[in-house]
């Protein structure tokens, strides 16, 4: 079996971004980057499944520019057999990479195809679910569990107050939770050794024709935050202010 | 479903529901006495008793050449299929809409909710999830609404659906509470999250939440999980016990409209966005509000 694994380079989980001062879009100038991390948890899995001989090749795929080899060599150093960077100077919108993961999919024919449940950057969580509309396979989303019995993948998913249980054949698409798995820490050599792969690369336009799309980013800004109030002394004193001030009968 | 309706009344059109399930007869005909319903559609059948994703779009995907706004409340239910739907229909989805600008900008959260951005969407089809605790609910009754009930297609059978574990909680769902009691870490244990907070919760009458650290260590179900990776609450009173304050957090709880926090750092960071802080050991302070709050 093998799986392809779909990750994106965000920002580290504890940075603040901000807006530019222009307000056209966000400042990521110099902040710290990593593989987004429910697309680590996607890898994992993929690992632990290969780990029980049921997985043979695993393929980690990003789309973006040159600096997007390392999310890749880290993958690599977390144990996926081969890299791909489909090279992109623009931003692609979710519709954009799934077309782009299509054509990479129609060339690379994978059982499996993995991918975290969101972004920690767009927080749009679609591109999974976009890639098995436009395949026609079957999906599995939010996905904390994974288990495969006779060819067919058996997923516990996240529903509305709490989860269900879905069954599919493959080729399927699943997005991950992070409770699916706990990713492993890479080791040291692991990453020496993952910086002397072969990066595999394609060309957006070698796998998918058009990925624009009818989105326009007018304006970003700093949404208006909550001010501190004011620190009470005791319970008393704070029951007290929810009834008066707050008008918050208790 | 109420707060959708009042988003799609912007655009002044019609507002039909879409209504798909076994047996839904008695769901219809309660939405069709929701004012400002056009009509209600109804498809029905055995295999949407359970609504699969493939199925749920491939019945959008059918009405999709009859309206110009598709949108649903923001909830694990949509975020599934929709992205689906707008993927066969080649158009975008613009999920967690926060605020209707005009009839094709939305803003919306990204960054952990760290900074808004404004969206202009040209497709022909706007499709939207909407962050329903900041609209408000629509007249629920006072409508008379056709009831049209279409031929169900076929099961797409692309998946087949075994069970479900639904957390069932005489409790109020957590967004719809008017108050959400959340603990955090320094609760220290599964036994002390329950012992601690659900005194005072159901004595309040308020929804229990939880922060994700929380969670991961197993105090607690990752449904009542609040933040950005799980339920975005907006109630009247948000009381965070024993947390710290992390950004994804803080995203999932910031537009209630009383915030009180109790932990005993007083650096922590939730202070910075609580209206009221106490700095106190919870173990004593949430049975002592508990004991001074009248049955």
């Amino acid at each position: 079996m093998k799986i392809l694994v779909a990750i994106k380079r965000v920002q580290d989980y504890n940075v603040k971004v901000r807006p530019k001062s222009d307000g056209s879009d966000v400042d990521i100038d110099g902040i710290k980057m990593g593989i987004n991390p429910f697309d680590e948890n996607a890898l994992e899995e993929a690992l632990r499944l290969r780990e029980k001989d049921l997985a043979t090749e695993i393929t980690v795929v990003s789309i973006g520019d040159s600096k997007n080899e390392d999310v890749l060599r880290h993958g690599l150093a977390m144990g996926a057999n081969r890299a791909i960077l489909i090279e992109s100077e623009e931003y692609l919108q979710p519709l954009g990479v799934a077309k782009v993961l299509k054509g990479l999919v129609e060339k690379e024919k994978p059982d499996l195809i993995l991918l975290g449940k969101l972004a920690l950057d767009s927080d749009a969580g679609q591109t999974g679910q976009m890639l098995a509309g436009l395949l026609n396979y079957p999906q599995g989303t939010f996905v904390s569990k994974i288990e495969i019995d006779n060819n067919k993948l058996i997923v516990t998913r996240e529903i509305d107050g709490g989860t269900n249980i879905l069954e599919m054949n493959m080729p399927a698409v699943l997005t991950a939770d992070l409770r699916l798995n706990e990713p492993r820490f890479v080791k040291l050599p692991n990453l020496m050794m993952a910086r002397k792969k072969i990066i595999e690369k394609f060309k957006v336009s070698e796998l998918a024709s058009d990925t624009s799309t009818q989105l326009e980013l007018l304006e970003v800004s700093v949404p208006p935050s909550r001010k501190a109030g004011i620190k009470v002394n005791s319970v008393k004193e704070l029951l007290e202010k929810l009834k008066d001030n707050e008008g918050i009968r208790l | 479903m109420f707060k959708v309706i009042s988003a799609a009344k912007y655009w002044d059109g019609e507002v039909d529901l879409l209504v798909m399930g076994k047996n839904t007869e008695n769901v219809a005909q309660n939405a069709a006495k929701i004012k400002d319903v056009s009509s209600v559609i109804r498809f029905d059948g055995d295999h949407l008793e359970h609504l699969l994703a493939e199925d749920a779009a491939k019945i959008v995907e059918m009405l999709s050449n009859n309206y110009q706004v598709i949108l649903a409340a923001h909830s694990w239910f949509s975020r599934n299929f929709l992205p689906r739907v707008a993927a066969i229909l080649n158009v975008s989805l613009i999920t967690d809409v926060l605020k209707i600008e005009n009839n094709n900008v939305y803003t919306r959260a990204i960054y952990a909710g760290n900074v808004h951005a404004k969206i202009q969407s040209k497709d022909p089809i706007q499709l939207l999830t909407i962050h329903t605790s900041l609209f408000e609910v629509c007249t629920k009754d006072g409508g008379d609404a056709k009831i049209i009930k279409k031929d169900t297609p076929p099961a797409t059978n692309l998946t087949s659906w075994k069970s479900e574990k639904i957390n069932k909680s005489d409790r109020p769902a957590l967004i719809d509470a008017k108050i959400v009691i959340s603990g955090g870490r320094s609760l220290g244990s599964e036994e002390n999250f329950d012992k601690v907070l659900s005194p005072l919760v159901d004595k309040v009458g308020a929804a229990l939440g939880a922060t994700r650290s929380a969670v991961d260590a197993g105090y607690a179900p990752n449904e009542i999980q609040v933040g950005q990776t799980g339920v975005v609450v907006a109630p009247e009173l948000y009381m965070a016990v024993g947390v710290s304050g992390a950004n994804q957090h803080v995203y999932g709880m910031k537009d209630s409209r009383v915030v009180v926090a109790i932990n005993n750092d007083p650096d922590a960071t939730i202070f910075q966005f609580a209206d009221y802080g106490l700095v106190a050991d919870l173990f004593d302070a949430i049975p002592e509000i508990n004991k001074l709050i009248k049955e």
